[in-house]
């Protein structure tokens, strides 16, 4: 298993976010996080990559395993970590430099890089992230004049340049319309070949479309995960049923 | 707390994920680096006040308050001296004229020969807003990174607003502590024969900027986007990468604006330089020698010219020098942010 978490619980303060959640993900698939807005699906995704650390008050409990090893135990260097598993935020966040140094940016933090090497990175995260074509002639002009969408695959290829080894998504096209929300879809397919993929969504025709497997969190607690395909045909707990009915949520 | 966690770590061999101690050791050089620029910070501009309080305290005392002050008679002299020492009683009137004016070296406006070799004080103003700006800027830019990065909410509202309330030190009160303790201190720590110097004037206005740095910075590293902050954190950069690739450039303007407001109140003081920096004309050969300002200059001669004279309008001039050195310093710093909105490669 590349990612597992075994009974991990997180609060915030003495409010408890998430409560016993055993989930696990294959190489290069694509697990989906459903359930209604609060359940805590930002939550889990946010311990992948101990990004709650940056939030005061957090406690984290229980094991979260990457390649089999505990991301939490007391020693790991999470920065090391944040460059092994990237993540794309809900809203587009590009930093105001230009499209090359946005790509660049976590290229530049290791050791130096000769510059041919960097130049051919950047394309091939870009390429990646199916931007190349779009931006090839713009890459000194500023990463804020693209439109939404193309933002989203910037920030893609920022996360890809480093090459991480999975990648996480945080609701990545719920600012977007529905063209640049397909192409960001289609993207996806490609790169499970590559990474690991954990994506959240609140929208399950997405989760249906894109991922392998599929979690449902509610209050906090994963209810049901399946194969994608099962979850959403034979959904086994009736709470699950009831969400992708649609009857809340 | 029932359902509490079970689950017990593994026993492994050494964890891959575990390491960067190089990187935490920096990090938390780095981070002792601010706390002890917003030690300093505080510690000077408390400490000024300190002094005030402890001298005014000695006014209390009645007569004999003043017989034990603290000051020794040079000291003393030098409250009556100082703005008085470099004018002759009568200005006699001067029968010829030298010529340099921006490039004289020579200010003596009441010799035989007058002379208005206005370089030495362009010297001197420069060279005291310099050394000001030199000492504020890294301690201000420190303190200001500890106030939005490193210190406890607790802190940096408590912290915070007594630095901005020390902005309100007055500049004749800056002199005096200038006069009764920085001075001395330099005189004894460098071995000079007086410590009104430019190093004087520098450290007073260094600490007469630094709530201006410290304020206004904190308010441009606050008011980057957390998204950019997260984005960052999240490509694998630690805080200082993040502070100094993020943060920084994307405050550029708030930064440059707070030192340009801190060096313009520098450039144009004149009360706490023409008390602190010992006023001699002549051209300063080191940071310890006194100097005499363009300012001071001004507010030192002005009321004993005679309208209309040469001397008088010599005045004028030297205001024309200074306002062309704010208006370029004015005019760099709008430069300097115009360059940072745009985007660049
Ligand atoms: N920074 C935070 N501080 C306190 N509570 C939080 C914070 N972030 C999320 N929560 C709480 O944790 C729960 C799960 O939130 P979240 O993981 O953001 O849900 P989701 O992403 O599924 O909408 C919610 O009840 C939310 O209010
Ligand atoms: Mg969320």
């Amino acid at each position: 298993m590349k990612i597992q978490s075994k009974k991990l619980e997180v609060w915030y303060g003495n409010k408890q976010a998430l409560h016993a959640v055993d989930l696990a993900m294959q190489e290069h698939t694509i697990t989906a996080l459903i359930g209604p807005s609060g359940c805590g699906k930002s939550t889990y995704l946010r311990c992948l990559n101990r990004m709650n650390d940056t939030i005061e008050g957090v406690v984290v409990k229980g094991g979260l395993l990457l390649d089999g090893y505990d991301v939490y135990e007391p020693g790991v260097d999470v920065v090391a970590l944040r460059r092994r598993v990237g993540m794309v935020f809900q809203k587009a966040n590009p930093f105001p430099k230009s499209i090359f140094d946005n790509v660049a940016f976590g290229l530049r933090l290791g050791p130096r890089i000769p510059k041919t090497e960097l130049d051919g990175r950047v394309e091939q995260a870009l390429t990646r992230a199916a931007l190349w074509e779009e931006v090839r002639d713009r890459l000194t002009g500023s990463a804020l004049g693209l439109s939404g969408g193309q933002q989203q695959r910037l920030c893609i290829a920022r996360a890809l340049a480093v090459e991480p080894e999975v990648l996480l998504m945080d609701e990545p096209t719920s600012a977007l319309d529905p063209i640049a929300t397909a192409k960001i879809e289609e993207l996806l397919h490609g790169l499970a070949d590559r990474y690991t993929i954990v994506i959240v969504t609140h929208n399950m025709q997405q989760a249906a479309r894109v991922s392998d497997q599929t979690a449902f969190f509610f209050m906090g607690q994963l209810i049901e995960v399946a194969p994608t395909d099962d979850l959403f045909t034979h959904p086994t707990v009736k709470k699950t049923e009831e969400y992708i009915t649609g009857r809340f949520g | 707390m029932e359902g509490a966690s079970t689950y017990v770590h593994p026993v492994t061999t050494r964890n891959p994920l575990t390491g960067g101690g190089v990187r935490r050791a920096r990090e938390a050089a780095i981070r002792g680096a601010f706390t002890l620029a917003a030690l300093v910070s505080v510690g000077v501009l408390v400490g000024i006040f300190a002094v005030l309080f402890l001298q005014a305290r000695e006014s209390f005392g009645g007569n004999e308050g003043i017989a034990q002050s603290t000051l020794t008679p040079e000291q003393r002299a030098l409250f009556t001296d100082v703005e008085f020492a470099a004018l002759p009683a009568v200005p006699p009137p001067a029968p010829s004229v030298g010529r340099d004016f921006l490039g004289g070296t020579n200010w003596n406006p009441t010799g035989a020969t007058a002379y208005y070799g206005v370089l030495p004080m362009v010297v001197s103003t420069l060279m005291v807003t310099l050394c000001a700006l030199a000492l504020a800027a890294p301690l201000g830019i420190g303190a200001a990174a500890w106030l939005a990065y490193v210190a406890p909410p607790r802190a940096r509202e408590v912290i915070k607003p007594i630095i901005e309330v020390l902005a309100a030190i007055p500049s004749v009160v800056l002199g005096f502590v200038g006069i009764v303790v920085v001075g001395p201190a330099l005189a004894h720590g460098f071995g000079l024969q007086s410590g009104l110097s430019a190093a004087n004037g520098a450290l007073l206005l260094a600490v007469m900027a630094l709530p201006t740095i410290v304020s206004i910075t904190e308010d441009a590293l606050t008011a980057v986007p957390r998204d950019y902050v997260q984005a960052s954190l999240a490509l694998g950069a630690d805080r200082w990468q993040t502070l100094v690739r993020v943060v920084l450039p994307a405050a550029q303007s708030g930064v440059v604006a707070a030192l340009m407001l801190g060096m313009g109140r520098a450039i144009g003081e004149t009360m706490t330089v023409l008390m602190a920096c010992g006023n001699a004309t002549a051209m300063p050969g080191s940071i310890f020698d006194p100097v005499r300002t363009l300012t001071a200059t001004i507010a030192i001669e002005l009321g004993e010219t005679d309208v209309g004279s040469r001397h008088f309008h010599m005045l004028f001039a030297v205001g024309l020098v200074l306002f062309c050195m704010t208006f370029a310093v004015n005019l760099a710093s709008e430069i300097a942010m115009r360059k940072s909105g745009g985007s660049r490669a």
